[in-house]
């Protein structure tokens, strides 16, 4: 019962956000200053986190298969295709859901319970086109540029870790990786992010605009949409694949 | 003016209060006042419909503000200037920016224009120094005094206030009580003022709304509260009468 109404709270907040999404003046500066905080201030984490998933990636690789059957080019393709296809997207989507969405509803959360919403709404603002439609929209611009930082990256992991560990040099490395690379495996990544970038932010700032009850409600609020955050990337990860592969 | 008719609130079970009735005529100072947690702050964003009640209505100048489409209610909103208990400062800006915030976004004014008028509003607030720092830098009489001036920036109709003078020192307290007055006989501005603090009741009110046991207890003029003998009235005055 309580799942579905807050399902309907979070529509009802989605349809607001949606309706005053041409109120570009109010929104403007706010949304500048999320590119600058969702997208900016994610790259370094985002590049180790790319980095390392490549790296681990080609040594589990090269261990798991025996490159006396194979052409050590596979190494290259078998980790190119997966970072692009799934885990530039779904590790750093995980990653962002605590970096971003922590921040966003912890910041909403402590507007709420220190009714600096009710004060915006008093002045004869709309809270939501302030608030919820600047955070939604950079998550939804920046996620892309930041899975796409974060495949670049992996890929510069596996040629990195492939060649100190002397698995394959780089020119073999990125021979395989071209082999199997599919333009429509990158657009398949961007969809992904694309879509974690809504969820996650969305969720994060339903979170937060609704938290209730002091520091220990924002508390509860941050931990609701961290976790919630994660559980629908990884769902909306099975989902688009059962769709789009 | 503003008529509240037969308003009933309540979250879930729990029941804030009903048949609260009372009216305030233009260019009066009304004072609510009430033990906490009677919902006085409830009451208060009823007022701005920052909250929907069970039933009953709050009528502006005649226009109930539950049936507006949220366009209505934006402009409607806009004739108040609401100080909450906190402040409800913007913590992201600084306290220049803060009482500047609804000149930007509802005002054409230039820059220059625009420092004049919030130093004017810092300086009816006693705080022109005030504006470099950042409001974590502010104590907790002056966040309320900025809140005071972004309130009155934009020249509201009607004031609300919310404890404009818990948790302040004596004489901090009284330059408020003062400021209220000047607000309210200079710029012709209707108050609401929440308080559990009878000094300032005396000082500043011409009639008391007072919230007692999930209901409107007691209705009048100030004249008729020094009067009056209902006994949940009486016992709240003396009472607060011995607080220090
Ligand atoms: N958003 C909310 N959700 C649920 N209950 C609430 C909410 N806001 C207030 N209440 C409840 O309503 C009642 C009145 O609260 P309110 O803050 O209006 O009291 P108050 O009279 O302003 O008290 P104080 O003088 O301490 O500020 C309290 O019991 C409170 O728990
Ligand atoms: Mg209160």
């Amino acid at each position: 019962m309580e799942a579905i109404r807050q399902f309907g709270q979070y529509t009802l907040l989605l349809y607001q956000a949606l309706r005053s999404v041409t109120e570009f003046s109010t929104y403007r500066n706010n949304l500048f200053a999320e590119f600058v905080k969702i997208g900016y201030q994610s790259i370094p984490i985002i590049m180790l986190t790319g980095v390392f998933t490549g790296a681990v990636l080609t040594l589990q690789t090269a261990y798991q298969l025996d490159t006396d059957l194979y052409p050590v080019t596979i190494v290259g393709s078998i980790v190119g295709q997966s970072i692009i296809i799934e885990l530039a997207a779904v590790i750093g989507g995980l990653v962002l859901a605590g970096k971003v969405g922590a921040r966003i509803s912890t910041e909403l959360g402590t507007m709420r319970v220190s009714e600096q919403i009710d004060a915006l709404e008093s002045m004869g603002f709309n809270s939501v086109t302030f608030l919820v439609v600047p955070r939604v929209l950079a998550g939804i611009c920046m996620f892309p540029v930041l899975y796409i930082t974060a495949a670049t990256l992996g890929i510069c992991g596996g040629v990195l870790a492939g060649a100190i560990d002397g698995i394959l040099p780089p020119a073999q490395f990125m021979q395989g990786a071209r082999q199997f690379f599919f333009p429509e495996d990158v657009v398949f990544g961007i969809v992904k992010s694309f879509v974690f970038g809504f969820v996650i932010t969305s969720i994060s700032c339903f979170k937060g605009y609704t938290a209730f009850g002091g520091a220990e409600g924002v508390g509860n609020a941050t931990t609701q949409a961290t976790v919630l955050s994660c559980i629908y990337v990884l769902l909306s990860d099975f989902v688009l694949a059962a769709i789009l592969l | 003016m503003i008529e509240v008719q037969n308003l009933k609130k309540s979250f879930g079970d729990n029941l804030v209060w009903e048949d609260v009735s009372f009216s305030i005529d233009d260019g009066e100072t009304t004072a609510i006042i009430g033990k906490s947690g009677t919902g006085k702050s409830v009451l208060l964003k009823h007022m701005n419909a920052l909250m929907y009640p069970d039933s009953g209505s709050i009528k502006i100048d005649g226009e109930c503000l539950f049936e507006l489409s949220y366009s209505e209610l934006r402009k409607t909103r806009q004739q108040f200037g609401i100080l909450f208990q906190g402040g409800a400062l913007f913590d992201s800006i600084s306290t220049f920016e803060n009482v500047a915030f609804p000149l930007r976004y509802f005002t054409d004014l230039k820059e220059e224009e625009i420092e004049h008028e919030v130093n004017e509003a810092l300086r009816m607030v006693n705080l022109e120094a005030a504006g470099k720092k950042s409001t974590a830098e502010l104590s907790g009489g002056m966040r309320k005094r900025v809140g005071l001036a972004r309130a009155i920036i934009l020249k509201p109709r009607y004031l609300l206030y919310d404890e404009p003078t818990s948790g302040l020192d004596p004489e901090t307290s009284d330059e408020i009580n003062d400021l209220i007055l000047e607000m309210a006989n200079t710029l012709d501005i209707t108050s609401v003022v929440i308080t559990h603090d009878m000094h300032s009741v005396l000082r500043i009110a011409e009639k008391v709304v007072f919230i007692d046991e999930q209901k409107l207890s007691w209705f009048g003029t100030l004249a008729e509260m020094k009067e009056s003998d209902h006994p949940p009235l009486v016992d709240f005055i003396t009472a607060s009468e011995y607080q220090i």
